[in-house]
């Protein structure tokens, strides 16, 4: 420890503690350029879209995505970009089950396929009170369920990460793939919307 | 016993705060975090668990005060300065 890093304003820490990386050899400035260029070109959730997509397009692949979100992913060329090794667990929305998501520990969640996290999935309020009042938390996201639908709240971790797989909403029988794609949000990947 | 980071089911953390502006960070230093967090966990420095244990290990009053990727950087450091690499 260096014993005075927490004196130091943080963007003068986070020099300093680059430089160290650096100098020691366990990274390069173009390393970590990649890693920013990546995250803003590739992570989004149209990806998460494509995957619940298709699954609205094509049961037998909504039947692999529920056993299997990696390989799902997988097939769309959506796999692991940073090779966390998390398994995906994708759950559907039914009319008897909402499904939302929360990391209460921290904010376990996958990137690639939803985009970089909302401050608000980040934040003490929705960790805590996600898995306590649930249906609270969706009303101050506008989202007011039926009483008579369960909601489950999947509490997230560094080994499994969650896609929530909105209901296809009605009277979208004969749209494309990618118009249906264009419907799906962040939120309602991660479930404090439906769509 | 749980730590300060266990705070599923707590009360007094007040409503969701719902202002998103779509950025990833806020500010350049954010970004760097992320990335050596990355890189560094992409060479096997440390595992995920590892850097969740490290934001874990912080001590409550200063997890508490401290903004989301503060923690990260914090981590980094304890991480870094235990296996004496920078």
């Amino acid at each position: 420890m260096t014993g005075t890093h927490s004196e130091l304003p943080v963007a003068a820490r986070v020099r300093q503690l680059e430089e160290r990386v650096i100098a020691a050899g366990l990274a390069t400035d173009a390393e970590l350029d990649d890693v920013l260029a990546r995250l803003y070109d590739g992570a989004s959730p149209v990806n998460g879209a494509r995957m619940v997509a298709r699954a609205w397009a094509d049961e037998s692949y909504f039947r692999r995505l529920l056993a299997d979100g990696n390989a799902a992913a997988g097939e769309l060329g959506l796999g692991d970009p940073y090779g966390l090794g998390y398994r995906l667990k994708a759950v559907a929305n039914t009319p008897q089950q909402h499904n939302l998501v929360v990391c209460t520990l921290c904010s376990c969640y996958p990137v690639s396929l939803l985009g970089p996290s909302p401050s608000w999935y980040k934040s003490l309020a929705y960790r805590s009170r996600a898995v306590r009042k649930p249906r609270a938390v969706l009303a101050e996201f506008g989202l007011e369920l039926p009483a008579g639908t369960e909601i489950a709240v999947w509490d997230a971790s560094a080994e499994t990460r969650y896609l929530v797989v909105p209901a296809r909403p009605a009277g979208t029988g004969e749209m494309p793939e990618d118009d249906l794609a264009a419907l799906v949000t962040q939120r309602g990947l991660i479930g404090t919307a439906v769509v | 016993m749980s730590r300060v980071h266990d705070i599923g089911g707590q009360t007094g953390f007040g409503p969701v705060p719902m202002a998103e502006d779509g950025q990833p960070f806020h500010a350049d230093w954010e970004a760097r975090v992320f990335a050596l967090n990355r890189v560094l966990g992409g060479r096997g420095v440390f595992t995920t668990d590892e850097f969740r244990d490290a934001i874990e290990r912080i001590p409550a009053e200063e997890y508490l005060a401290a903004g989301y990727y503060e923690r990260w950087l914090r981590a980094l450091e304890t991480l870094l300065a235990e296996r004496g690499l920078a």
